[in-house]
């Protein structure tokens, strides 16, 4: 594959989870702010994302030139690997209905209602609130933190950090700044498909890497991902198939 | 005399170096294990099979074939449990 080609899968699958996982903690955020005063909740996401650059700082570099190649892409896929094949178990099972679908509104409402606040009227707060700043800075930097693993895993396992890093950075503006236009709106991205196309990405770069690190030799070098991607997807979809299959008789059973 | 339950021998709170230490092992197991302990031990056994064939006997296209082979049933197999119903 063309080293362009590389750098714009990786690039994608980056963007892609960051986004999702900037979703997760914008809705943390904005239920923090308006429940508990804007002022706290984003102090919160500026002190959790400061320590996140701290913690990119300091282990990226150290990862790319202190650890082995071979033992950084051995570890890396691995985590990936299975970190994909968790995403891609939810997006089946949700895509079928044996799972509940992430509801966005719903996460909003239940960190409102963890916060003690109601949605209405209460905007106009601007005071510190220390149970509004702790919600949004463990919000941002537990989220962020899967951010900084997957641009580690992925921009290390590859040597293209500042590309992943700068990918990752892409969707956060992407995400905060849809957010700020549609704020309470979260639900409406598809976010069941975008985990979908992530878990495939982030299995199929798993398996790449991880091969490579013990020794596996694949055919056409980096077109194997791309491969791997198109196998991955096939399955998954023969997956869903599989189960809608399986489960109609049983509801046509249920309803007769 | 009543017992003082907050006597001398009474635990408080953890020191924060055990609180960090448990809440960086939660994330962790959150992170790789939550409700799918499976994937991981799944994971592991495959990339050591496939660390078997490539390194150990050197069949580079039965690990070719293999390593993605066995991610697959894993993925399935997975869905499978999640599928049954629990007792």
């Amino acid at each position: 594959m063309h080293p362009t080609t590389s750098a714009v899968t990786l690039a994608v699958a980056v963007f892609l989870a960051s986004a999702v996982e900037s979703v997760e903690a914008l809705t943390i955020i904005v239920a923090a702010g308006v429940s508990r005063g804007w002022r706290s909740a984003l102090e919160g996401m500026a002190v959790a994302i400061a320590v996140l650059a701290v913690l990119v700082a300091a282990l990226g570099p150290a990862l790319v030139d202190l650890v082995p190649i071979d033992v950084l892409r051995t570890v890396v896929g691995t985590l990936l690997l299975v970190f994909g094949l968790q995403w891609l178990r939810k997006a089946v099972l949700r895509a079928v209905g044996l799972k509940a679908k992430h509801d966005e509104d719903a996460i909003f409402k239940k960190h409102v209602d963890a916060l003690g606040g109601t949605t209405g009227g209460v905007a106009a707060r601007t005071g510190r609130d220390p149970a509004g700043f702790a919600v949004a800075f463990k919000g941002t930097f537990l989220e962020g933190l899967e951010v900084v693993i997957i641009v580690l895993g992925l921009g290390g396992g590859d040597h293209q950090l500042a590309l992943a890093g700068a990918a990752a950075g892409a969707a956060i503006v992407v995400v905060a700044g849809v957010g700020l236009v549609v704020a309470r709106q979260l639900a409406s991205v598809p976010e069941n498909t975008m985990k979908t196309v992530v878990g495939l990405m982030l299995v199929s770069f798993g398996t790449f890497w991880a091969g490579e690190g013990l020794g596996v030799r694949w055919p056409g070098s980096d077109v194997a991902i791309l491969v791997l991607v198109g196998v991955y997807g096939v399955v998954t979809l023969a997956l869903m198939q599989l189960l809608r299959g399986a489960s109609r008789p049983a509801r046509e059973a249920a309803s007769a | 005399m009543p017992e003082d339950k907050a006597g001398p021998g009474a635990s408080g709170p953890p020191p924060w170096p055990v609180r960090w230490l448990k809440a960086f092992g939660a994330f962790w197991w959150d992170f790789l294990v939550s409700d799918t302990p499976e994937l991981l031990i799944g994971a592991l056994v495959v990339i050591g099979l496939v660390a078997l064939l490539a390194k150990a006997a050197s069949v580079n296209a039965a690990a070719v074939v293999a390593f993605p082979a066995g991610v697959a049933v894993l993925l399935g197999g997975s869905v499978y449990l999640a599928r049954r119903p629990k007792r």
